[in-house]
């Protein structure tokens, strides 16, 4: 019996509880991951898959992590580098939730002022603090704009 | 409660009412006592002169008092203590903070831990809005914000008295002259801000080729930490100087304004010209800084 061609679609497994944040702007995972406080050492089981084809994007990241349901909050943080990333809260192999990103007015330790004179960056009780504006993110503290390369400031 | 942080802050409205009240207090009939019973806190941990002298100045003639720390040495933050639990504790002393810091940002975050007004009165390299409202104070003396050509000289790149005086200038119908040197220009962002504020903005490279069409000129120190040798800062610096010379032929009612303290920028021989109003410029400090601190401890 011919046992059929593999299973070419299916690139990282399904997942039993947790969450699955698709549509991620391609090569942008590990910073999402980041954003989400997952990096380094971690206890989650996680999936990444990058640069995988889709007919939305052309190609788009995906990241699933096992055991954790992710909060609106944490979620719209993600919303700066991938903004098309949609989020599915999957329990016992089910979609029971599925939402979008939407870009929050204001962050809040995110992201790391880049410019070294700012009080933001010296031993204060504070969180770093953006205005999101069209053309990038400003500093509330310094009035600081980056314009470019968000991910690479991120805290 | 009313905070000073920055002239992004403001509306040209708010700008207006300011410079009336300042207009106000330099007429002389106010009331000495109206803060009598008030005192402000001169939270200086950079050097100044000018500023924090006009404060004080500004705050007696009120009748209020001011208590002050002068340098950091002598501060409990060279014992390592936050400017957050400073600002906290001289929130219980004192009616309003008057601060000034070598970090950009620190008026804001003074004012997210005070329990009374703060007052920006410079923070690194970012605002300084006393001083912009002074330098609008001495135009506006002379001639009308509406309808100027403004020239602002010298080190646009780091000078935050341009940057702020632009910014305040692009809510009035002005013409902006830069001339500065190659590399001292203003940020392309700043420039994209004026322009996004409908502001018209021209660049030149010598003072000469504009002067004669300017109504005001705005002159700022070039420093010396900007070049790489000192040959090379005295090129610019002699290239950029205001001498009676670059004066022929301006326009009579043309006023040449400057922060100071001046060191080559302009020859002392301008000083006896009509067109001289720096020193003028810094007396309005005072009328400036009362209608600030009255505003904020009304």
């Amino acid at each position: 019996m011919n046992p059929g061609p593999p299973n070419r679609t299916l690139l990282v497994s399904q997942i039993k509880d947790g969450t699955v944040i698709d549509h991620i702007t391609a090569g942008e995972a590990l910073n999402v991951l980041t954003i989400l406080g997952i990096a380094g050492t971690t206890t989650e089981s996680l999936s990444i898959a990058t640069n995988v084809a889709s007919g939305k994007e052309g190609k788009k990241d995906i990241v699933k992590i096992e055991r954790r349901e992710l909060r609106k909050e944490e979620v719209d943080r993600i919303a700066l580098i991938a903004p098309h990333a949609t989020i599915n809260i999957i329990r016992d192999y089910e979609v029971v939730e599925k939402k979008g990103v939407t870009i929050p007015r204001v962050i809040r330790a995110v992201v790391k002022c880049p410019n070294p004179g700012c009080i933001s960056n010296a031993s204060e009780p504070i969180e770093s603090a953006f205005e999101v504006l069209p053309k990038g993110l400003h500093c509330l503290y310094c009035d600081w704009m980056i314009t470019r390369d968000i991910a690479s400031h991120i805290i | 409660m009313r905070h000073i942080i920055s002239i992004r802050d403001f509306s040209r409205r708010d700008l207006d009412y300011l410079l009336d009240r300042a207009e106000d207090f330099a007429a002389g009939g106010y009331d000495r006592n109206l803060l009598a019973g008030k005192i402000v806190a001169l939270l200086f941990f950079e050097p100044s002169t000018r500023t924090r002298m006009s404060f004080a100045s500004a705050m007696a003639r009120l009748g209020g008092s001011s208590i002050s720390v002068d340098s950091v040495e002598a501060s409990s933050l060279a014992k390592g203590e936050t400017l957050a639990d400073t600002i906290r504790v001289v929130s219980g002393y004192t009616d309003a903070i008057v601060l000034r810091h070598p970090k950009e940002g620190a008026a804001r975050l003074a004012s997210e831990f005070a329990q009374v007004p703060v007052i920006n009165a410079g923070d690194g390299a970012g605002q300084h809005p006393s001083q912009t409202l002074l330098d609008l104070y001495t135009i506006r003396k002379s001639m009308d914000l509406d309808g100027l050509e403004m020239g602002i000289l010298g080190d646009l790149r780091y000078g935050r008295t341009a940057h702020s005086l632009a910014y305040a200038l692009s809510l009035y119908q002005v013409t902006l002259h830069t001339i500065a040197p190659r590399g001292l220009e203003f940020p392309e962002g700043l420039l994209n801000e004026l322009h996004d504020r409908g502001m018209e903005v021209k660049a030149h490279s010598d003072v000469r080729e504009i002067i004669r069409d300017l109504d005001v000129l705005y002159i700022t120190r070039i420093q010396k930490e900007r070049f790489p040798d000192l040959g090379s800062y005295y090129d610019v610096a002699s290239s950029y100087r205001i001498t009676p010379e670059t004066l022929q032929g301006v326009k009579d009612r043309l006023i040449l304004l400057h922060p100071l303290p001046r060191v080559d920028e302009i020859d002392p021989r301008v000083d006896s010209t009509p067109h001289a109003r720096y020193f003028e410029q810094s007396r309005n400090g005072v009328p400036v800084r009362m209608a600030l601190l009255s505003e904020v401890m009304r």
